[in-house]
C-alpha cells in the first residue's frame, strides 16, 4: 500500500485547519488545549510524510522531541487550567479577559 | 631762636618750607576739639582753639621775617595733587609779600577774635540754653581759620577755591549755629541758606572764570596764566574780559557787592565773633583779594577793572544809605561793612591796588573791633535784661531784642571799655584823621578823584553816609537815657572779652602807619607782588574834603541824635525830616522783596511748574503710567493672550490630545482574549507565509 505524500500533506493540512478553527471559536480551555495538541500533531505528520518521502530519519528525530516537548506541555497547560479553574471556577477563556486595555 | 638763626645765616628760604604749618595748626586744633573737647570742658577747648591760631600767626610772622630776607618769595610744594593727562595741579604754597600780608592779618584779627570768643560764647551758650554747643563753635572756628589760610596761600586757582568753598562752608554752618533760633524758629538756618545759596551764584561765576582760563591758558596755576596771557597781547583781550567778569561775579558773591551783596546782612544771625571775623574782617575780603591775586588779568581787561570800580563804588553809597535807616546794632555794622567792601572794589577797580588792600587791612581792625564792643554791648544789655527779669515781672509788649539801639541809650557811664573802644572804632571807619581808617579810605579817594571822578563823588557821598551813621549809632547807643529796663541794668563784660577789644583799638589807632602818605611801606612791600605801582600822590585837597564831609556828617549826627537823645518810643528824628527816604532806607530799599519777587518767587513756581506738570504730571502721570506702565502691561498681556496661550500652550495641548487619541484608538486593540491574539498571530503568520512563498 502506497500512499502517495500529497494525501498525507493534505490531511496535515486538514487537521492543522480544524485546529486553528478549534483555538479560534471554542472557548473551553480543555478543547482549546486539544485543538492545539491536533495542531502539533497535524506538524508533526508533516514531517513523517516529508521523511518517508526524502527518506531521512531527521523528520523522525524531529518527531520523537516534538512529542516530548508536547507531552510537557500538556503537563504545564493542564496545571495552568486547573489553576484557572479554582479561581475562576470555570474554564472558559473568554473569562480570563483581565488584560483588556 | 632756631628761626632767628636761619635768618642770620641767610638760609631764610628754608624757612617757606614751614609755610604749610599755618594750615596745619588750626587743624591740628579743631581735631583735638573734635575728640576732646567736650570730655575736657570750655578752658581747654578755649585754650586749644586760640593757641592753634595763636600758633598760626606765629608760623605767619616767620614767613614775613623769610619773606624780608628774601623778598621774590617761594612755591612750596607740598603734594601732587590733580594730575590727569596734561593737567598738573601740585597742591603749593604762594608764598610771597600779598599772601603773607594776608596771612597776617587773618592769623592776627582771628587770634585776637577767638580769645575774645572765649568769654562771648561762654556766655551765648548760656544765654542761648545749650552749654554744650561751645565745643562745636570753636572747631568751626578753628576749621575757618583753615580754610581762609588755604584761600590766601594757594598757588592756583583750584587751590584758592578749596579755600573759597571752604570759608563759604564755615560761615554757612556759624550763621546758622543757632539753626532753631530766629524767626519763625528757623530764621538762623534761613539766613544761612540765603547767604549760602546767593553765594552760590556768585562762585558758580568764579567756576566759568576758572574753566575759561584753563581753556585759553591750559593751566590754572596763577604765575603761568599771568604769563600766559601777558604773552597773548591784544588777541586775548576778549577772553580776558570774559574770565575778568566771572571773577566780579565771584567776587561780588563773597565780598557782598551789588547785586549779591543780600546775604551779609542776613549773616547777623550768627554770634557776633563770627560777623566780626567771617562777615566783617577775613572772609568777605577774599572777593578783594583774589582780584588783587589776579591784578594782572584785571589790567589787561579795562573794561573789566571799569566795571569792578563801578560796582565797588555803586555798592559803597547804596549800602550806607541803608546802614542810615538801621536800628539793630549788628545790621547797621553790617551795611557799613558792606560800604566799606564796596571801597576796596572800587579801589581794586580803578588799578589802585595797594590801596584797596591797605583799606582791607585797616577796615579789618575797625570793623572787628566794632563788631566785638557791638558783642560785648549787646551781651552788656543782655545781662541787664537778666537782672531786671529777675527783680520785675518781665515787661509786656514787643519781645526782647537785644540788638535793638532804639533799646539802648546812656551805656557810656556803664560800659566804660567798651564805650571807648567803640569809639575809637567809629571814628576810625568815619575816617577823621589820625587813625587808621582815614588814610586808607582817604587813598582810594585820592584815586578815585585822579581817575574818575563820578566815582570819586560816590565815594565821597558814601564817606559822608559813613560818618553820618556811625555817629548816629554813637548817640543812640552810648549818650541820652537808657531807653529800657535792660540798657538800665547793663554791665560791663569780662576781661577776656575787653583785652583782645584794646589789642583791636590799638591796631585801629595806628593801623594808619602801615602806609602813610610819602613812605608807602605796605606799597613798597607789595611791590615785589605787584610789580612797581606808581604811587598814588596824597592830595590835601582830597583829604580835606573828605574830612570836612566827616566832620559835617558827624555833626549832622549830633545835631539829630546829640542834642536832644532820643527819648524812650520816640521816632526817629530822620523820619521826620527825611519822609518816605527814610522809610525806604529802613526798609532796605526793598531789595530782598524785590528779589523774592523777581526771582525766589518765579524760581518757585518754575520749580513747581517742573515738579508737578512736568514731573508728576507728564513724566509720572503719562509717560511712566500711561505710556510706559500701560505699555508694559498691553504687551504682556498680547504675549501671553495672544501667543503664549493659543500658540505654544495650543501646540503641545495638541500634541498631547493626538498621543492621547492614538493611544485610545491602540487600546482596543487589547481586547484580553487570547483568541483574537492568536488570531492575529495566524494572520501575521498567514501573510509571512504568503510573501514566502509568493513575494
Amino acid at each position: 500500500m502506497n500512499v502517495p505524500t500529497a494525501y498525507l500533506l493534505m490531511l496535515a493540512a486538514v487537521l492543522f485547519s480544524i485546529g486553528v478553527i478549534g483555538v479560534l471559536l471554542r472557548r473551553n480551555a480543555i478543547i482549546v488545549f486539544m485543538s492545539i495538541e491536533l495542531m502539533t500533531n497535524a506538524g508533526n505528520l508533516a514531517f513523517i510524510a516529508f521523511a518517508r518521502e526524502l527518506l531521512s530519519t531527521a523528520g523522525q528525530v524531529f518527531v520523537f522531541f516534538t512529542i516530548a516537548v508536547a507531552a510537557a506541555e500538556v503537563a504545564v497547560g493542564l496545571a495552568l487550567v486547573v489553576a484557572i479553574f479554582r479561581t475562576k471556577h470555570s474554564i472558559d477563556i473568554d473569562q480570563m479577559s483581565s488584560l483588556k486595555g | 631762636m632756631d628761626v632767628m638763626h636761619a635768618l642770620e645765616t641767610g638760609t631764610a628760604a628754608g624757612l617757606f618750607a614751614y609755610a604749610p604749618l599755618i594750615i596745619l595748626f588750626p587743624i591740628v586744633g579743631l581735631v583735638a576739639n573734635l575728640l576732646v573737647g567736650r570730655r575736657l570742658g570750655e578752658r581747654f577747648v578755649g585754650i586749644v582753639a586760640s593757641g592753634a591760631v595763636a600758633l598760626a600767626f606765629v608760623v605767619a610772622v616767620v614767613q614775613f621775617l623769610a619773606l624780608r630776607a628774601q623778598p621774590e618769595g617761594a612755591r612750596v610744594m607740598v603734594a601732587d595733587w590733580i594730575a590727569i593727562d596734561s593737567l598738573s595741579i601740585p597742591w603749593a604754597f604762594k608764598i610771597d609779600s600779598l599772601s603773607v600780608t594776608m596771612m597776617l592779618m587773618v592769623s592776627g584779627v582771628s587770634a585776637l577774635i577767638h580769645i575774645y570768643a572765649v568769654g562771648y560764647m561762654h556766655e551765648d551758650v548760656r544765654f542761648q540754653g545749650d552749654p554744650g554747643r561751645y565745643t562745636r563753635f570753636f572747631i568751626y572756628f578753628n576749621l575757618f581759620v583753615a580754610a581762609m589760610m588755604v584761600l590766601v596761600t594757594g598757588d592756583s586757582f583750584l587751590t584758592l577755591f578749596v579755600g573759597w568753598e571752604g570759608v563759604g562752608l564755615c560761615s554757612y554752618l556759624l550763621i546758622g549755629f543757632w539753626y532753631e533760633k530766629g524767626g519763625g524758629g528757623i530764621g538762623n538756618a534761613l539766613a544761612g541758606n540765603k547767604a549760602f545759596i546767593v553765594n552760590r551764584i556768585g562762585d558758580f561765576g568764579f567756576l566759568i572764570a576758572m574753566f575759561l582760563a584753563f581753556w585759553a591758558f591750559g593751566s590754572l596755576q596763577f604765575d603761568e596764566v599771568f604769563e600766559r596771557a601777558e604773552a597773548l597781547g591784544p588777541a586775548g583781550a576778549g577772553v580776558l574780559t570774559a574770565i575778568t567778569l566771572f571773577l566780579l561775579v565771584g567776587a561780588t558773591g563773597k565780598s557782598a557787592q551789588i547785586p549779591l551783596y543780600v546775604w551779609l546782612p542776613d549773616a547777623m544771625a550768627g554770634p557776633t565773633p563770627v560777623s566780626a571775623l567771617i562777615h566783617a574782617a577775613t572772609m568777605v575780603t577774599a572777593g578783594i583779594y583774589m582780584i588783587t591775586r589776579n591784578h594782572v588779568l584785571f589790567e589787561l581787561a579795562p573794561f573789566s577793572s571799569g566795571m569792578v570800580a563801578w560796582v565797588g563804588a555803586a555798592t559803597a553809597l547804596f549800602a550806607a544809605t541803608i546802614a542810615v535807616g538801621q536800628y539793630d546794632i549788628k545790621k547797621v555794622l553790617a551795611y557799613s561793612t558792606i560800604s566799606q567792601l564796596g571801597f576796596m572794589v572800587a579801589a581794586v577797580g580803578l588799578g589802585a591796588y595797594v590801596a584797596g588792600m591797605f583799606h582791607l587791612i585797616t577796615h579789618a581792625f575797625f570793623k572787628a573791633l566794632l563788631f566785638l564792643s557791638a558783642g560785648s554791648v549787646i551781651q552788656g544789655v543782655e545781662r541787664g535784661h537778666h537782672h531786671a527779669a529777675h527783680g520785675h515781672a518781665p515787661p509786656a509788649g514787643a519781645p526782647f531784642d537785644p540788638n535793638d539801639m532804639r533799646g539802648m541809650g546812656g551805656l557810656a557811664g556803664r560800659m566804660r571799655v567798651t564805650f571807648f573802644v567803640y569809639l575809637v572804632g567809629a571814628v576810625a571807619l568815619a575816617g577823621i584823621p589820625p587813625l587808621a581808617g582815614f588814610f586808607s579810605k582817604d587813598e582810594i579817594l585820592a584815586e578815585a578823584s585822579r581817575q574818575n571822578p563820578a566815582v570819586y563823588v560816590l565815594l565821597s557821598a558814601a564817606a559822608f553816609l559813613t560818618a553820618f551813621y556811625m555817629g548816629r549809632q554813637i548817640w543812640m547807643v552810648f549818650f541820652g537815657r537808657p531807653r529800657s529796663q535792660a540798657a538800665e541794668g547793663a554791665v560791663e563784660s569780662p576781661l577776656v572779652m575787653t583785652a583782645p577789644l584794646a589789642g583791636l583799638a590799638l591796631l585801629s589807632l595806628l593801623g594808619g602807619a602801615l602806609n602813610l602818605p610819602g613812605i608807602h611801606t605796605l606799597g613798597h612791600w607789595l611791590e615785589h607782588t605787584l610789580g612797581t605801582l606808581e604811587a598814588a600822590e596824597f592830595n590835601p585837597a582830597v583829604a580835606l574834603v573828605s574830612v570836612g564831609l566827616a566832620a559835617l556828617a558827624i555833626g549832622l549826627a549830633w545835631l539829630l541824635y546829640g542834642r536832644s537823645p532820643l527819648a524812650e518810643g520816640q521816632p526817629d528824628p530822620l523820619r521826620r525830616l527825611l519822609g518816605p527816604v527814610f522809610v525806604g532806607m529802613q526798609n532796605k530799599w526793598k531789595v530782598d522783596e524785590l528779589y523774592d519777587w523777581l526771582i525766589v518767587r518765579r524760581y518757585v513756581s518754575l520749580s513747581r511748574f517742573l515738579a508737578e506738570s512736568v514731573d508728576g504730571r507728564f513724566w509720572h502721570d503719562w509717560f511712566h503710567d500711561s505710556v510706559l506702565a500701560q505699555g508694559f502691561r498691553r504687551s504682556t498681556s498680547w504675549l501671553s493672550y495672544g501667543f503664549d496661550l493659543p500658540v505654544v500652550d495650543g501646540f503641545f495641548n495638541g500634541l498631547a490630545r493626538l498621543i492621547g487619541q492614538a493611544a485610545a484608538g491602540l487600546r482596543r486593540l487589547q481586547t484580553g482574549y487570547a483568541r483574537n491574539y492568536a488570531l492575529a498571530l495566524l494572520g501575521g503568520a498567514v501573510v509571512v507565509l504568503g510573501l514566502l512563498l509568493f513575494g
